[in-house]
């Protein structure tokens, strides 16, 4: 059979068509795919804890006698009440580190963003350098640094700032170590670059040419500053002081190396319940006092800063 | 809006250049903008006509010389404290601030304390009235164009600035922005500085044109005496298209001189050459190609006396609409252009015809031909 009439043709073709392609179905499914291992990875190991840790909060007994759940809620309000100069302190030393990292940090990211140059890269990675090494021995560094015949106290020492800081109450006897100074120094120190990455990236994208512009409509570079340049990197001042804030409100190490008893913060708390005391119902409450404080807290912040479009 | 009514010059450079490190970008240049007009930089890119626009509005400090506006030396002075203000290419729209507040940025910085009216005139002026609670990326490349210049133009500058303004919009557009711009000029009367590389934007828009290439001034004045009496080949092949035909000059004595190129004779208004024509050397002829008139070989006896007259065969022509492109390819000189409006069309005028092509000696234009008969074309491009 050579002829070639169009009855030839497979009828069934134009049936086909309102079915989805298959592969156009199996595109669909591929961001689910995607997010599978994450949710899982979440669900085991933030999702189960959390439960768990919720349900720890409102058991009574003791390690001897076992934990029972008694919805026991009044240790939320005996925690709060025993240990709120904790929190205070807590939410004080973070609040300073944090205004003290963007002091900092703010400059040394605007210089890396608009001066550097071609020492930018170089300066990147000096700013990320202390992350290799641990965090502990950071601090521990820091306890040799600031103790009282170290350094920091001798200079100090010498220049007579120590009176004025005594007085301030910030130093204590003409120490540094185990005084407020020393943990918020840490705090400041071991979060600093938490600040400068967010802040670097958001000036980084700023054009250069806004800060022609403004110059051009006849502001001077602090103006321009002012109402051009700050306002722009907001998203990046925002994420900075939350990465910076939220670790330090629940930091104990830095309290527990370089501060003393008088300087307790709430992680040392925590810590001293859930590994000394064995108080596990009280541990488990102001971890969520904590969580639900820091929560609220920086949902009031990032409402008031209005930076939701910006970033 | 009030008019600034000043006359004389708003803008004077006196031997302005700069230099990075050993790179030249802007010669030692002199350059007077006469108050209230529009003028326009045009070059192709890296002329250094950018450059000399920013060396005005302060955001480039100049290796020499010194830049004066409404006669006070300015040379010195911070952009904030110059009394210009630049729409930039990129239309560097502040993006936190909307369109109101924008508009509104150099009169705050200035303490105006009440710009509710001044913007909202300003926004009407520009059509842009109903958006002005707007963002800026919540506008069309048009509007944000707009925009701009609005925000510059609320201050009153002694002289505005445009760097390729237009250069980011598609073609429809800037056609339409172009006539706006004018109309905005002649409202106001401010002295506008217009930077392009597109030629046919500078002539529409300009009331004086200085063609930019390789740091220098090439030439400046009105659009129509640029295109009509260019005075080197980088204008003449910038500035729209002409046919360069090498000649060596045979008689100056007389009104016309009297070429030859290739046992052709030219002749050429003494008045219409700028170069300085010697017997016995060569001159470039210049002619537009649409002031050349095509006739088919069997009809040359038609052609009147006292034109200039070549003969050449078409190797191609292109249909565009209005008027047929031909390229001739003649003894005289390869590739000729010949524009032919579509009003009676020769069909004997096709690929391949042996044709006439002659013009009225009084378009043509005489250069100097010691320079480069390939400066300011695509091919020419390459080697500058």
């Amino acid at each position: 059979m050579t002829d070639p009439t169009p009855t030839g043709l497979p009828p069934a073709a134009p049936a086909l068509a309102p079915a989805p392609h298959p592969a156009a179905r199996r595109k669909k499914l591929v961001p689910y795919w995607l997010l599978l291992p994450g949710i899982l990875w979440l669900l085991v190991f933030f999702a189960a804890p959390l439960v768990y840790q919720a349900s720890t909060s409102v058991q009574t007994g003791s390690v001897e006698e076992g934990f029972q759940v008694t919805w026991h809620f009044a240790t939320y309000w005996d925690a709060l009440g025993e240990y709120y100069p904790q929190f205070l302190r807590s939410v004080g030393y973070a609040a300073t580190a944090t205004a003290l990292c963007l002091a900092l940090g703010y400059p040394l990211a605007y210089l890396i963003a608009f001066k550097a140059g071609r020492w930018r890269n170089l300066l990147m990675v000096l700013v990320i350098a202390p992350f290799f090494t641990s965090f502990l021995i950071r601090t521990l560094a820091w306890k040799t640094i600031l103790s009282d015949g170290g350094p920091v106290v001798s200079a100090l020492g010498s220049l007579h700032v120590l009176g004025l800081t005594d007085a301030l109450g910030v130093t204590e006897g003409h120490r540094v170590l185990a005084t407020p100074l020393a943990v918020v120094c840490g705090l400041t120190y071991n979060f600093l670059p938490f600040m400068i990455l967010p802040l670097y990236t958001s000036l980084e994208r700023i054009d250069g040419r806004l800060h022609e512009a403004a110059g051009d409509l006849y502001a001077r570079p602090l103006t321009t500053f002012r109402k051009v340049t700050f306002p722009l990197s907001m998203p990046g001042v925002v994420a900075g002081t939350l990465l910076t804030f939220i670790p330090a409100a629940g930091d104990y190490i830095n309290a527990e190396l370089l501060g003393s008893t008088d300087q307790k913060m709430i992680g040392n708390v925590i810590q001293s319940q859930f590994l000394r005391v064995l108080d596990y119902p009280t541990a488990a409450a102001l971890s969520f006092i904590l969580m639900a404080a820091i929560l609220a807290m920086v949902t009031l912040y990032i409402r008031k800063s209005g930076t939701e479009e910006l970033v | 809006m009030t008019a600034i009514a000043t006359t004389g010059t708003d803008v004077r450079l006196t031997g302005i250049s700069k230099t990075y490190g050993s790179f030249t970008a802007v010669h030692p240049l002199d350059l007077s903008v006469p108050a209230g007009s529009f003028f326009a930089l045009l070059g192709a890119s890296g002329c250094g006509k950018t450059t000399t626009l920013r060396m005005i509005a302060g955001l480039e400090d100049p290796t020499s010389g010194t830049v004066e506006l409404a006669g006070r030396d300015v040379t010195a002075l911070p952009p904030y404290k110059r009394p210009v203000n630049t729409v930039f290419q990129s239309y560097a729209l502040f993006p936190h601030l909307d369109i109101y507040e924008n508009v509104a940025f150099g009169l705050r910085r200035r303490g105006v304390k009440s710009v509710k009216k001044q913007v909202d005139d300003m926004l009407e002026l520009v059509q842009l009235g109903d958006l002005a609670r707007r963002k800026p990326q919540q506008l069309s490349g048009g509007q944000q164009q707009r925009v701009a210049v609005a925000r510059a133009l609320i201050n009153h500058p002694q002289v505005l600035l445009l760097d390729e303004p237009l250069g980011a919009l598609d073609l429809k557009l800037r056609r339409q922005m172009q006539l706006e711009l004018k109309r905005i000029q002649t409202e106001v009367g401010i002295t506008f500085i217009h930077v392009t590389h597109d030629q046919e934007e500078a002539m529409t828009m300009a009331d004086t044109v200085a063609v930019m290439n390789a740091g220098r001034v090439e030439q400046l004045g009105a659009p129509a005496e640029l295109y009509e009496t260019p005075r080197t080949t980088f204008v003449a092949n910038f500035l729209g298209t002409s046919n360069l035909i090498a000649a060596d000059v045979l008689d100056t004595s007389g009104d016309d001189i009297l070429l030859r190129a290739c046992d052709t004779k030219l002749a050429l208004p003494a008045t219409r050459c700028t170069a300085t024509a010697r017997t016995g050397e060569k001159l470039l002829v210049g002619i537009r190609p649409e002031k050349i008139t095509l006739t088919h070989a069997d009809d040359a006896a038609s052609v009147p006396d006292g034109r200039n007259r070549i003969t050449g065969r078409i190797t191609q022509a292109g249909f565009i609409g209005v008027s047929t492109q031909y390229l001739v390819d003649s003894p005289v000189a390869p590739g000729l252009s010949v524009y032919a409006q579509n009003i009676e069309r020769d069909a004997r005028l096709a690929p391949g015809a042996e044709v006439v092509l002659h013009w009225n000696p009084g378009h043509g234009f005489g250069l100097d031909a010691a320079q480069s008969i390939e400066a300011g074309t695509d091919a020419g491009e390459a080697g500058t």
